[in-house]
This record gives structure tokens, sequence and C-alpha cells, in this order.
């Protein structure tokens, strides 16, 4: 079975009901990507698929099939949200991060959001460290900030794993 | 996941009719987005082996209209829900409560299909969908039949669904009036519902108001609304559904509460659509 996987072509011979979480962290060797609960109520292991964030903890890897998904390390750390995160102290111990990061890329739409808009963006994401405000603070400057230079969309960005 | 998964066995049809067929061959448990279904499967207490995936049948992701009904495929996620001018339109109430279904990772995975068919009494959509007089679309390889949603359960977890139907579509008649939602929880998005209620008021008698979270099963409030279509007073009715509500003590909340924010609910919804 293939998929995109941050931009490239990969097949997998996971089973076809494997988490999608599992093949990517111990098959595809992608860890950025994080376990937290393994119930939907956390965001650690937040990934896109084709676009829409999801919970890769409740995916069956089946239902990727032919999708584009993105990981944390499909932004290359070179997104200037994940700049953010670490100037504005968005990340303690780091393990709510990448799902964070790819949880908020869906405002990219939204010139202005408003500090409601971002919560309700990031509402399926738990922090056990930061209290939320620093996050938050990291996400609202990164749309201010959106006119002053383009970035790749991740969907663009070209793999670096492996 | 707790369990491994050289024990399960999925099947992948690319259409609804060898979806049914399936279905009819052996008993196997549909897969839509899998936020109910891999949540028991990675604990460990789902029973299940053999599982259908119903996400390549495109036949039921659409949101259209025929004529004066809406009819909304099982396959519709909360996003699409909230993104659907015709939902938006016609039944603006179930945006909301697709708006607070779970985060966004859930609602772009949660379809409205799962939701019914996973038959929680706190479902989100539930209320919505029988305060509308909503039918469900059924459909095996004998055929397709339509149940009103407010006779859709049976009982705690329990449909009149059979093991060999799939829930294709939802059909929601032509809403008149002023459409009302609320849902309490420990907070707004994320949280499994402590009550859950939908309303339509239609002139200044005519409501029908359903509600969830506080029974085995939804509730349509048929005897509050007998109540006030007849111009009794708002105390009255709110007796009326205190009375053919059954909550319980869980770890969400308590009996008491909910009857009381029960009661609350409904008078709110009379005086802020009156
Ligand atoms: C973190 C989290 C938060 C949540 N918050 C909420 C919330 O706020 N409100 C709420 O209502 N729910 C909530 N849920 C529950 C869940 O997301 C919804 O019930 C969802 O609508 C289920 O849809 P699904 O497509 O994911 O179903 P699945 O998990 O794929 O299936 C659920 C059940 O329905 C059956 N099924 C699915 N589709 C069909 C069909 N077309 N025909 C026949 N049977 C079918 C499956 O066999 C299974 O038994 C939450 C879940 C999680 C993990
Ligand atoms: S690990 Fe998937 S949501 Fe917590
Ligand atoms: S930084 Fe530790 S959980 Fe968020």
């Amino acid at each position: 079975m293939r998929f995109t996987l941050n931009g490239l072509p990969v097949e997998t011979n996971a089973h076809p009901m494997a988490r999608l979480l599992d093949v990517l962290r111990e098959e595809q060797r992608l860890t950025g990507t994080k376990e937290g609960c393994g119930e939907g109520e956390c965001g650690a292991c937040t990934v896109l698929v084709d676009g829409q964030s999801v919970c890769s903890c409740l995916v069956p890897v089946a239902q990727v099939e032919g999708a584009r998904v993105t990981t944390i390390e499909g932004l290359h750390g070179t997104h200037p949200l994940q700049k953010l995160f670490m100037d504005e102290v968005g990340a303690q111990c780091g393990i709510c991060t990448p799902g964070m990061v790819l949880a908020a890329l869906a405002l990219e739409d939204n010139p202005v959001p408003t500090l409601d808009d971002v919560r309700t963006a990031l509402a399926g994401n738990l922090c056990r460290c930061t209290g939320y405000s620093a996050i938050y603070r990291a996400v609202l400057k990164w749309r201010a900030e959106a006119d002053s230079g383009p970035h790749a969309a991740p969907e663009q960005a070209s793999a670096r794993h492996k | 996941m707790r369990i491994a998964t050289s024990s399960l066995d999925l099947r992948r049809p690319a259409t609804l009719e060898s979806a049914l067929q399936a279905l009819r061959d052996d008993a196997r448990t549909p897969i839509a987005g899998a936020t109910d279904l891999y949540v028991t499967l990675n604990f460990g207490t789902l029973e299940a082996r053999r599982f259908l995936d119903l996400s390549r049948l495109a036949e039921l992701r659409g949101i259209t209209e025929r004529g004066d009904t809406l009819v909304i495929g099982a396959l519709a996620s909360f996003t699409a829900l909230q993104r659907s001018p015709l939902v938006v339109k016609r039944l603006p109430m179930l945006v909301e409560a697709a708006r607070l279904v779970g985060g966004v990772q859930i609602q772009n995975r949660a379809t409205l299909g799962g939701n019914i068919a996973n038959a929680s009494p706190a479902g989100d959509s539930l209320p919505v969908l029988a305060a509308v007089d909503a039918a469900i679309v059924l459909r095996s390889v004998d055929g397709e039949r339509r149940v009103p949603m407010t006779e859709f359960y049976t009982g705690y977890r329990a449909s009149v669904m059979r093991p060999d139907e799939l829930i294709t579509a939802v059909e929601v008649p032509r809403v008149e009036g002023h459409q009302w939602f609320r849902k309490v929880g420990t907070r707004a998005a994320l949280a499994i519902s402590k009550v859950v209620v939908a309303g339509v008021r239609d002139g200044p008698r005519a409501a029908r108001f359903a509600i969830g979270s506080v029974a085995p099963t939804v509730v349509r409030a048929r005897k509050a609304e007998g109540v006030l279509a007849k111009g009794g007073k708002i105390e009255e009715a709110v007796r009326a559904l205190q009375a053919e509500i059954t909550p319980i003590d869980d770890l969400r909340s308590t009996a008491e509460y909910r009857t009381a924010v029960a009661g609350n609910l409904l008078r709110r919804f009379w005086a802020e659509t009156a």
C-alpha cells in the first residue's frame, strides 16, 4: 500500500489496520509524531492527511492509501511557526509541540485569527507544561508576521527522513 | 495498540453493493472515521476482529438537496457539515453541534453516520436529528428502509439497525422556525456532553425539543411539547420534561444536576426563541 509522506512516495508493508501513528514511528522511523494518550484526547500524535489535521493514533493506515501525509519532519525545522515556538517559549518538554504546530497550520488561511480562533484550532491539543499562553502567543505572532515573508506550504516541502 | 493487528481482518470494498454483500456474508464491524472504534481497539476492549472499511464509498459522502429534503451522506464528517452551504442554510444547529464535537482533529475524521451508529446517549448530533424529525436511511442487500430518528434507538446503545445493514444517509425535511442548540460540558470543545439539547420553535406554542445524555437514548420531549402546544405554562412543561427523562450519575455528572440543567435549558429555549 502506498501513500505520500512529506512529499515523497512511500510503500508500507504494515497491516492495514495498524495505526498510522505506529507506521510513522516504527516503520518509517519518524519519531517526531508522539503518542500521548492513544485515545484522541491529547493531540500529540497530530499529523496532516491531505492537509487536514487528524489524530494518527485513531487512523487505520489503510485509510491513508493514496493520501498525502505530513508529519512535523515535513516542516524541516524551518517553518516560521517552529522558530516562534522556540522564541516565545511555547515549548518546554516538547512532547505536545509537533502536534501543536501541525494543528496550528489550519490557521494558515486565517489572516487575522483572534485568540478565540487560536484556542478553537488547538482545542484538541493538550500541554502539560506551558499553560498555553506562550503557545497562543507564538501562533498569533506567526499570523501577524505572515505577510512579511512567504514560506513553503507543508505539502510542497520535500521529505528529509531516512 | 494493546492487541496484535495480525488477529484483525479488514475488507475495503470500493462499492456500496460489495460492502453490503460483505456484511451479508459474515459479521463485520464497519469502520468510518474510526474515532470511536480505534479508542476501544487501542484499549483492547473491542471484541470484533473482522472489519469493513467504508472510507472508499464515495457515494456515502455527499450532502445534497432532493426537493424539500436535505440528504446528508453517512460519511459526511463534522468538518464537512460545518463547511456545507446547504447545512449552514437549512440546519444551522447541526453546524453548531459539529463545531463542538471534540477538537478539530476529531471533527476532520468523525462522521455523522458514526455518531448515530455508535449510539452513545451523549452523541451531539442526536438531539438535533431527533428535534427535526430526521429519517435514518438504512441499506442492506435486500434494499433500503427509512426509520424516523425518534424510533431508531431501542435502548442503551441499541438500535433497530441490523448487523447486515449500513446507515447510508440522513434525510432532513424542511425546518421552519427558530433552531436552538446548547451543549453543557466541562469545557466547550472536546468534552463529552453532560447534557445536550436541540429545539425548534415555530410559532407561539409550537416547539420541538430533544435532549441527550439524560436517558439511555436521546429523548424527544413529547410531553413537554404537548403542554406548550396546549398553551400550558413553561413551569408545567419543565415538570413534564423532568418526568420523561431518566438521568443517571456517572463520571461526568450526577442525575440531580442533569435534571436541573434539563429544566433550565427548556426555560432558556422557550425564552430565547419567543
Ligand atoms: C477525543 C474525542 C472526543 C470526542 N468528542 C465527541 C463529542 O464532543 N461529541 C460526540 O458526539 N462525540 C464525540 N466523540 C465520539 C466520536 O468522535 C463520534 O461519535 C463520531 O461521530 C463517530 O464517528 P466515526 O466515523 O469516527 O465512527 P467509527 O468509530 O468509525 O464508528 C463508530 C461505530 O459506528 C459504526 N458505524 C460507523 N459508520 C456506520 C455506518 N455508516 N453504518 C453503520 N454503522 C456504522 C461502527 O461500526 C462503530 O460501531 C469523541 C471522540 C473522541 C476520540
Ligand atoms: S496519542 Fe493520539 S490523541 Fe493522544
Ligand atoms: S511542552 Fe510539555 S506538554 Fe507541552
